[in-house]
């Protein structure tokens, strides 16, 4: 992984004193909270309802051992102990003091983390494949993309002051576990001519009020030209995104009034305009960062392990653990292990500080010393031997993170909600725990197969609802939590926005409506069809009646 | 009491400073009476008056607005010796790019100055794109501008300000 040299090391420590300078500031009374917001938001700083909440920054969610560590301690020292991961691949703590943070920062600029963009007007933490160079299906490795485009957007002199924020996501697989077309700018890498690396950009994705689907923008760019390419998008967003109404000021926006052709016609010619000499990346740099992601020493193993087959042949609950969370890795004798963050009854994406102090002694020990967050809120080991499966999980089971039930109906996705954000109508967390109690049982929810169910307390959607198999979205009804179900969203690489089922339903009407709805799957699908496909094939009718009979 | 402070030396080098400056300058409104001596015009009254302006031996500047394009200036940019780019409000992040396109693109070298709401917290950002004089809305010193200009002694990316970015420096 990328290790930061001593100019990157420098740069964190400028920005904690900076900070450190502007809280004593505030604290002595020189600043008002007016003036004293918007700098606290460039450090990750939220007001939230019972206390500051910090975001910090996990770029591309990939961790070693010593950052998760640390983590674990300040969730420990400044926090109620435990930490919250988030649908951008980054950890927020949510009972923060404002005294305390240059410290946190401190402590986090010590292994390499920071809280730099992960709020505020700007290009904002990027995210990736949590599977970069452990999947086989990948062209190549997003994170060294990723990076390039971490170092591109720090404290970005013409980028820091956009209409809106601005999120970019990366893949180098088909499968797309980043949500990228979810994204303001989405990267699919691909392979041209020749053998030559390049990148599918797709622009004017987003979640929030008004949902789109990210479109091309340019099916081919060679890779080396990004940063040239992505600086067109996002001058001409600057210039001409509406600032005049916050709901309207995504780059969506711009692309859906422009229309997809006018403005890639707009960002070819800027672009036509940029010295790609002076605006892309030296292919010098490229190389050291590319380094930086070369491909740890795998061992050379055989395909099939015979400790770890005998060991599920005497354990069902490892051969289901297998079936659910463990991942074809790319070097044979190695498996990539999702670590489910959704135990029943348990805060979707919440990880104690002992819980993470045993995620990082296991990536340290059997991952070669690398852990990654999803953006469905779990965590992952990417390089586990089969030969240690069984011992990972017997530690997992152990620490309560050994949940078979990635991407099934208990995985569910999930903002804090009214019992944190002052921005949220209605709660979400306990939306979630009602939810998976239904799906606690694992026979049925293996039999129900894969399934996404995804909660956002309000319509800003941090909780991904509209591109939900199953979306639930709350709001507030005179006072009340209501909560509004729609179906046959996807993140993934068939993205769709979700359609609205009916009228809403109170808090405890719906997780029997999520049953009532599952139930009506059973009962149509047909072969190997997902939750998704047979809505596709069906369309809502028979769920719409089998939920609004259910409710009368 | 002058209210502009101009960079002095190279935002790149050890020399880089800044001190308060005489303006020579009167913004003109639109509908006032034009008054003697150097003056800072609204694009639409340059472009309707500039010609003759210009002709008088005085020096012009032009004011941009967020929303209108700096390139509407491009032939006129020699004989210009200022162009104040305004921020309405200090999130509106559109001058960042003018800034850029005018000494980049555009090759200006006369004054390019930030007006509006100015505040000390954007020095680094404005320093980096271009410009090189401003008149602060929150009652910064040269002193506080120079030092928030130069907080951090790394730049990740190339701008108008030729500071040697991460990679130039790794390069080395």
């Amino acid at each position: 992984m990328y290790l930061y040299d001593a100019i990157d090391r420098e740069f964190l420590t400028d920005r904690s004193n900076e900070f450190r300078h502007q809280v004593a500031r505030r604290l002595a009374g020189e600043l008002t909270e007016d003036q004293f917001k918007p700098l606290r938001l460039m450090n990750g700083l939220y007001l939230q309802l019972h206390a500051y909440m910090l975001r910090i920054a996990i770029p591309y969610g990939s961790l070693n051992s010593r950052q998760v560590r640390r983590l674990a301690w300040i969730g420990r020292t400044y926090d109620k102990g435990y930490g919250h991961f988030t649908t951008r691949q980054n950890l927020q703590f949510h009972w923060i003091k404002l005294k305390d943070v240059p410290d946190i920062l401190d402590a986090m600029a010590e292994v390499d983390l920071h809280a730099i963009q992960t709020s505020g007007n700007c290009i904002r933490n990027v995210t990736a494949d949590p599977y970069a160079g452990a999947t086989a299906e990948e062209i190549d490795d997003p994170r060294v993309w990723s990076e390039v485009l971490r170092q591109w957007s720090t404290l970005h002199p013409e980028f820091s002051f956009l209409p809106r924020k601005f999120k970019i996501a990366v893949t180098g697989a088909l499968t797309d576990r980043a949500a990228v077309k979810t994204h303001d700018i989405g990267l699919f890498l691909r392979k041209g001519r020749d053998d030559q690396i390049g990148f599918e950009v797709v622009a004017g994705g987003g979640q929030g009020r008004t949902p789109y689907i990210a479109q091309t923008v340019r099916s081919y760019l060679p890779a080396e030209h990004l940063l040239s390419y992505v600086e067109a998008i996002l001058r001409v967003y600057n210039r001409h995104g509406r600032r005049d109404n916050i709901y309207k000021a995504r780059i969506k926006i711009l692309v859906a009034a422009l229309g997809i052709e006018e403005f890639t016609r707009q960002v070819e010619e800027e672009w036509g305009k940029i010295s790609a000499e002076r605006a892309d990346l030296p292919a010098a740099e490229l190389d050291r960062i590319r380094a930086a992601f070369a491909q740890p020493r795998f061992e050379t193993l055989p395909d099939v392990s015979e400790a770890f087959e005998a060991a599920r042949a005497a354990s069902p609950a490892l051969q289901r653990f297998v079936r659910n969370n463990v991942k074809p890795h790319k070097v044979p004798g190695y498996a990539i292990v999702e670590v489910s963050l959704k135990a029943i009854g348990q805060t979707p994406g919440d990880a104690t500080a002992d819980q993470l102090d045993v995620v990082a002694d296991l990536g340290e020990r059997y991952s070669l010393d690398d852990i990654r967050v999803t953006h469905a809120q779990n965590l992952v080991l990417p390089h586990v031997k089969l030969d240690d499966l069984p011992a990972v999980h017997a530690a997992l089971e152990a620490a309560g993170l050994a949940t078979a039930n990635i991407d099934l109906a208990s995985d569910i996705i999930a903002c804090p909600g009214l019992d944190y954000c002052a921005l949220a109508n209605a709660r979400a967390i306990p939306i979630a725990q009602d939810i998976a109690r239904k799906f606690a049982d694992p026979d049925r929810a293996e039999k129900v197969g894969e399934l996404k169910i995804k909660i956002s307390g309000c319509i800003n959607a941090c909780g991904h609802h509209h591109v939900a198999h199953i979306g639930i979205l709350g709001v507030d009804k005179k006072g009340e939590e209501f909560y509004q179900l729609s179906l046959g969203g996807s993140g993934a690489e068939d993205a769709s926005i979700g359609k609205i089922l009916g009228p809403g339903l109170s808090a405890d009407k719906v997780a029997p409506a999520i049953d009532a709805l599952v139930e009506a799957y059973l009962h149509i699908r047909t072969g190997e069809e997902r939750f998704l496909d047979t809505y596709r094939r069906v369309g809502l009718e028979p769920f719409k009646e089998a939920v609004y009979a259910q409710a009368d | 009491m002058p209210k502009l402070i101009k960079l002095t030396g190279d935002p790149s080098g050890k020399d880089f400073g800044a001190e308060w400056a005489e303006d020579g300058f009167v913004h003109v409104g639109d509908d006032d009476a034009l008054p003697e001596g150097d003056v800072i015009l609204s694009l639409a009254r340059f472009q309707a008056e500039g010609e003759i302006l210009l002709s008088n031996s005085r020096r012009v500047g032009v004011r941009v607005e967020p929303d209108q394009e700096v390139e509407a200036l491009a032939y006129d940019l020699p004989r210009l010796s200022v162009v104040a780019l305004a921020f309405p409000k200090y999130r509106d992040g559109r001058a960042y790019t003018s800034a850029r396109l005018l000494r980049e693109r555009l090759g200006f070298t006369g004054q390019v100055r930030a007006v509006g709401d100015v505040l000390q917290e954007q020095a680094g950002f404005m320093v980096r794109c271009g410009f090189d004089a401003f008149e602060p809305a929150d009652g910064a010193t040269p002193e506080a501008w120079t030092k928030a200009a130069h907080r951090f002694r790394h730049v990740y990316q190339r701008a108008a300000d030729h500071r040697r970015v991460a990679f130039e420096e790794r390069a080395v």
